[in-house]
């Protein structure tokens, strides 16, 4: 394939007639020949793609659009809700990607043309491609609860599950929420973004009550019967909030116990659940999830996510369209931040592999996820994944969680977690 | 117990500058694709931001090699590069070894205390200095002590002085006698001179 003739001639035709049709915005800015890649959503898979591709073959034309000016990270968002981290510290800009030459664009895209391979956006600007990566992360199926809606989350009961302005909504209410108070959770049902991330949300919650508010109770009502790193929560919190005895801050109840939740009344924060009626304080509702709305409006989706090539990323139902990050259809690759910027290195890879015509080598991609349950007690699950047989593999023998209690590995883990956050953020912003 | 050779300067230099930019040049191999996996922990190109995770960039081929085989056999006490280590064949860390070798490693910025870190240079010429040559700062037996992340070179100290990794008998008998006659204060001076060492 030779992708420069290819390209030439797709820019020759549209400097002749494109600027009708598409405007003459985006072709002004590509002189002939070079290869554009158009990346959808500047989150973690997305701002990684674009720094990779643009590392990996500095000629190629990188435009990233994105809506917002500023980005926060969701992982350790639950820090901030605990009060042991600033909203501030988990803020990222996209300087560090222009430094590198990538066009950034806040604008948001309105609908993906797969066939003439141009992405349209609000402001009515076109921008060609020859290669497209869509990462718009995880959007919400709020119908799926009675009496919640966006509007509801956006003005007084907080999902926070993209941290912003909702992740300091929800620590303002759990500042403002009297000692002896009750916060309920809402955690979704599988599949979705950051599996251990509610529980340990819970985990930082329980040990901002604990230090300020010891009299508050943490009610969970789960649809679901076990989660992520299950056991390593379970002892935790027997040890920090003395979970399983009466005086437990904390209540589960999974989906046999009737914790699955299908109506809610908004004014008064009251919950309705098979177990019974829960009249919050505090109420935080993670909704279930789906792929990001641009993917369903560029038919990128089959059913609620979008189905991929494992080694190239590409879409199977839209050619010359990658998705990677929480959207994708990656499994047994989780839904994690680390997954989204291990996904996005080997999608870049391909498209550069792609672009110059050249055989795309063994891909190879890592999950780790720490999750701190009180300060000073860090836990984590990891795995190795491999390409084989035309799928993602976890490769035997790796991976897995946290061994059993020990200080002073605990405390090591939760610096290596801080260590983590700091590294992959410098990975993708920087 | 792998037993480490000494790479001179030299060799390394040479290594760097053949190796120097044919891991980009008109694509992307297999090497930079295991290699890109660390950065979430390890930091991009290597290069830790910390606080704890090491810098590395720039450690020794066998080095790297070495260490990771000991976490594979669980002879270092570790937290999560034993489970990490688990998914790799020789060659896959061979080829990441070789990637980051040639990498260059960039110092730390952290806190030290300079007064210590005074005391910690004079019993690094008494005890280290032999091995770790120039302050620490040659990448020889080991990866590079001066600039990096202190928490981590203070676990895996701990961890030898303890019994709980596997240490070369002469590396151990070196500690073993630092700590005897300065105490962990000693250790802790010396993990000053490094973390001092910064540029």
């Amino acid at each position: 394939m030779n992708m420069n003739r290819r390209g030439f001639i797709k820019t020759t035709i549209a400097g002749a007639v494109g600027a009708v049709f598409y405007g003459s915005q985006a072709l002004a800015a590509h002189p002939g020949g070079k290869k554009r890649v158009v990346v959808v959503g500047g989150g973690i898979g997305g701002a990684t793609t674009a720094k990779y591709i643009k590392k990996y073959d500095p000629s190629i034309d990188v435009t990233l659009i994105e809506p917002n000016k500023h980005y926060y990270t969701c992982f350790m968002s639950n820090e901030v809700l605990g009060g042991h981290r600033k909203m501030d510290s988990i803020q990222f800009d996209y300087s560090g990607l222009k430094a590198k030459g990538i066009r950034v664009v806040h604008d948001t895209v309105t609908d993906i043309d797969a066939a003439k391979q141009v992405v349209k956006t609000a402001s009515g600007k076109t921008y060609q491609y020859d290669r497209c990566v869509v990462s718009p992360g995880v959007d919400f199926k709020y119908e799926a609860i009675s009496g919640y809606s966006k509007e509801v989350a956006d003005s007084s009961i907080p999902h926070a599950w993209k941290a912003g302005p909702q992740t300091e909504m929800l620590r303002e209410q759990l500042e403002a929420m009297p000692d002896g108070g009750t916060f309920v959770m809402v955690p979704p049902p599988n599949p979705f973004r950051c599996p251990p991330g509610p529980y340990e949300r819970v985990s930082q919650i329980a040990s901002y009550f604990k230090e300020h508010k010891p009299n508050c109770k943490i009610v969970i009502l789960d649809p679901k019967n076990k989660f992520s790193k299950f056991g390593l929560f379970m002892d935790g919190w027997k040890r920090h909030y003395g979970y399983g005895t009466d005086k437990s801050m904390i209540t589960w109840i999974p989906a046999d116990k009737g914790g699955k939740v299908t109506k809610i009344d908004p004014d008064t924060k009251t919950v309705y659940a098979e177990a019974g009626t829960f009249k919050a304080d505090v109420l935080n509702i993670i909704p279930p999830q789906k792929a990001g709305a641009i993917a369903f409006k560029a038919g990128l989706t089959k059913g609620d996510w979008c189905p991929i090539d494992h080694l190239t990323f590409e879409s199977t139902l839209k050619k010359n369209i990658h998705v990677v990050g929480d959207s994708s259809i990656a499994s047994p690759l989780p839904k994690s931040g680390y997954a989204a910027n291990s996904e996005a290195k080997i999608c870049a890879a391909a498209i550069v592999s792609l672009l110059n015509g050249k055989k795309m080598p063994e891909p190879s991609w890592v999950n780790t996820c720490y999750s701190i349950i009180a300060p000073g007690d860090g836990i984590s699950v990891a795995m190795v994944y491999a390409y084989q047989d035309g799928k993602i593999v976890k490769v035997k023998g790796s991976g897995g969680l946290t061994g059993k209690y020990d200080p002073e590995l605990r405390k090591r883990e939760e610096m290596y977690a801080h260590s983590w956050f700091n590294n992959i953020t410098a990975d993708v912003f920087g | 117990m792998v037993k480490l050779r000494k790479l001179t300067l030299p060799v390394m230099l040479a290594v760097g500058v053949m190796g120097a930019g044919s891991a980009y040049a008109g694509g992307v191999d297999r090497a930079a694709i295991l290699a890109n996996t660390c950065a979430g922990c390890h930091g991009p190109d290597g290069v830790s931001t910390g606080p704890a995770a090491p810098t590395i960039a720039g450690l020794p081929e066998e080095y790297f090699i070495d260490v990771m085989n000991m976490f594979k056999e669980g002879e270092r006490r570790n937290t999560i590069m034993g489970r990490i280590a688990k998914g790799y064949s020789d060659e896959e860390i061979e080829l990441m070894a070789k990637y980051f070798a040639k990498l260059p490693h960039k110092p730390a910025k952290q806190s030290f205390d300079p007064v210590k870190a005074k005391y910690g240079k004079k019993l690094h010429d008494k005890y280290c200095e032999k091995c770790h040559e120039e302050g620490g700062r040659l990448p020889d037996s080991s990866g590079p002590l001066a600039g990096q992340w202190k928490p981590y070179l203070q676990f895996t100290l701990n961890d030898f002085i303890n019994g709980h990794s596997t240490v070369d008998k002469k590396m151990k008998k070196k500690l073993d006698k630092l700590v005897k006659k300065e105490g962990m204060d000693g250790i802790k001076a010396v993990l000053e001179y490094y973390a001092s060492q910064q540029k």
